[in-house]
């Protein structure tokens, strides 16, 4: 090889590994752009919302007065309708994603379930919550109530759960399932005594990371009829009800009116006053904290529960 | 066997569901719900009424417009409506055809404030035919400079604003201004928000746009309003509480309302909240940026309440300039 020949050898790969550095920036700021939003929008709501984030905050009604308003109507609601989404979706799920993975004959009436199943993760939430105002609310006559809007939510969050289901089942590794058939074992024990196991924190990440979606949800609450005046809270079981004097039923709750966090928040940002933009502004960080809390969960659960399989 | 089991207890406990939604539907509870500029109200009276009561009966308030609020109306599925206009024709015949009457109660006036931007020195008062110049269908596409409003305003562009065609408060002002309601153009920024108006007039020197006085009130700071001339020769009235009392500001000053289904008036419950409402309603009102009517309006209307007067006085018209009295001693019409 002659000198000349090398040396465009060397230009050629100096060249190449600029045009790497160059992606690697433009990589860097394409990442950045979306994090640094949302770090300065997250720092701009904690500036504002932070002075309000006080424990009468949390322990108070909403009011027409923005220094006493809080959130506790709309903090119960929104867990409360989380218990309800997860106890629909879950079994629900779950259970639909073992039958197309481990039992479902492969034909096209499953091809179309599937493909059904993927495209439901895209469907605009909005159509979600007008299929319940016409399903629950007045056709199952539910009402305006909790127990709507967590089939509403559950039925939002099932494809999540339902894909996130089968891409943990498909992780397992073959030879699991033919050594527990080599045993005599039949589908059922198979699931329930070994597949289950392994895929539990896979499945965990996609129920939380669902659930992470359907808190912050406000679109299908908005069509079902979530209020946005409530200065009570659901009965609890038992206790007795002011309102009637007498002791609550166990699924009284169920069918009370509610409100969550993003529509108290929602109400706030339209009021003319200065100060319930601030209330908005503490309402938002709160709910971006519950979002980043079950994320960061289920970034956790995954993690733990991997680390203890051993193939 | 296991799978048999979760069979029937989830059987179980949809028989149960079903018992004990049949037992706790609606006890004790006051459903309300439509305009979102009576909401304030609304959500005070409520608020006062829970502590007056404590807790006795609970009461709930939603926003869907006062259209939007018409519509659960009557179909029965509240007990009383948020209006921020007269009841409408259309919504008339919904309601009797669902088998629904109702009393039509006055609970405040609000004022409709035309605002500009600060640094805006040329608009400082318009009469009602230059706003209708601005907002008329066929303004359309055709007016779109100040100076075809009148020859005086420099030749800056015409950016117009309005709240959305959901709500009471445009119904009202196309009333008042263009002289039918809903009558209007239609290219302008529309938004069901005010604090988005807000803005947009903040942020430009040649906007305009409308809404009621709490929120100008709030706003005093970055906008400027503008006095309304009902005529070429009457005077220039700013917007106040003052001048919507004595009934100077016209013809942007109304009167907004609750209806109250005549079958929930039965329930000592709503009918309690109601009667609250129209003693404290007044007070309360002003407290969150409203005009309260003259006391014997509300007096008036605790009576229509009592005896139950149903319908409307107005007949599915909306009319610009009536008093309150006056509409609460008319014939009801269904």
């Amino acid at each position: 090889m002659t000198t000349p020949d090398l040396n465009s050898l060397r230009a050629m790969i100096a060249q190449h590994k600029r045009y790497d550095i160059l992606f690697g920036l433009v990589g860097l700021l394409a990442t950045m752009v979306g994090v640094v939003t949302l770090v300065a929008l997250f720092v701009d709501l904690i500036m504002d919302g932070y002075p309000r984030l006080t424990a009468t905050f949390f322990s108070s009604f909403p009011s027409r007065h923005p220094e006493e308003a809080g959130i506790l109507s709309s903090w119960v609601g929104s867990i409360l309708v989380m218990i309800t989404t997860a106890l629909a979706a879950i079994p629900m799920g779950v259970g639909a994603a073992i039958y197309l993975e481990e039992y479902a004959p492969k034909n096209w009436i499953t091809d179309i379930i599937e493909i059904n199943v993927t495209n439901l993760a895209g469907v605009p939430s909005i159509i979600y919550g007008l299929l319940a105002l016409g399903l629950f609310v007045y056709i199952l006559d539910f009402g305006q109530s909790i127990l709507t809007a967590g089939l509403t939510l559950g039925l939002l969050i099932l494809p999540v759960i339902i894909v996130a289901t089968r891409e943990s089942l498909r992780a397992i590794p073959i030879a699991i399932r033919e050594a527990a058939y080599a045993l005599g074992a039949t589908r059922w024990q198979l699931v329930s005594d070994h597949l289950l196991h392994y895929s539990s924190g896979g499945i965990m990440t996609g129920i939380i990371i669902g659930m992470a979606r359907a808190i912050g949800e406000t679109a299908p609450i908005i069509t079902i009829g979530a209020l946005t005046f409530i200065a009570f809270l659901p009965p609890a079981p038992f206790t007795i009800d002011p309102s009637t004097d007498m002791p609550a039923g166990l699924f009284d709750w169920l069918f009370s009116p509610f409100t969550v966090l993003p529509i108290q928040m929602f109400n706030w940002v339209s009021r003319p006053q200065v100060e319930f933009q601030l209330n908005a502004a503490a309402t938002g960080v709160v709910i971006i904290i519950a979002t980043l809390f079950m994320n960061s969960l289920a970034i956790w659960l995954r993690y733990r529960i991997r680390k203890n399989i051993k193939w | 066997m296991k799978a048999r089991n979760i069979l029937k207890l989830s059987t179980l406990a949809t028989v149960l569901a079903g018992v004990f939604m049949a037992a706790g539907a609606h006890a004790g509870l006051v459903k309300v719900d439509g305009s979102s500029t009576v909401y304030p109200i609304t959500e005070a009276v409520a608020e006062e009424f829970q502590k007056a009561v404590r807790g006795k009966t609970k009461v709930t308030v939603g926003i869907s417009g006062t259209g939007g609020g018409f519509k659960k109306f009557c179909r029965g599925e509240t007990d009383i409506s948020n209006a921020s206009r007269p009841i409408l024709k259309k919504e008339m015949e919904d309601c009797k055809k669902a088998g629904i009457s109702y009393i039509e109660l006055p609970v405040a006036f609000d004022a409709l404030t035309v605002v500009v931007n600060k640094s805006n020195d040329w608009a400082n008062e318009l009469t009602v035919a230059e706003l209708k110049k601005m907002y008329e269908p066929a303004a359309q596409g055709k007016i779109n400079n100040w100076n075809q409003i009148r020859d005086s305003f420099p030749n800056q562009p015409l950016k117009l604003g309005s709240p959305g065609a959901d709500s009471g408060t445009f119904d009202y002002f196309t009333e008042a201004v263009v002289g039918k309601s809903k009558s209007s153009r239609g290219d302008f920024l529309a938004s069901e928000d005010d604090n988005v108006l807000v803005q947009f007039v903040q942020r430009d020197k040649s906007a305009l746009a409308y809404f009621g006085l709490a929120y100008y009130e709030e706003n005093k700071d970055k906008l400027k309003a503008v006095a309304i001339k009902a005529d070429e020769k009457s005077p220039a009235v700013l917007p106040s509480v003052q001048a919507t009392n004595n009934g100077s500001y016209q013809p942007l000053s109304r009167p907004i309302f609750i209806y109250v289904n005549a079958k929930s008036v039965d329930n000592p419950e709503v009918k309690s909240f109601v009667e609250f409402f129209m003693k404290h309603g007044g007070k309360l009102s002003k407290e969150v940026g409203y005009v309260d009517l003259p006391a014997n309006a509300y007096a008036l209307a605790l009576k229509n309440l009592q005896t139950k007067k149903t319908g409307t006085g107005f007949g599915g018209v909306a009319e610009v300039g009536v008093s309150v009295e006056e509409l609460l001693q008319r014939e009801g019409k269904h």
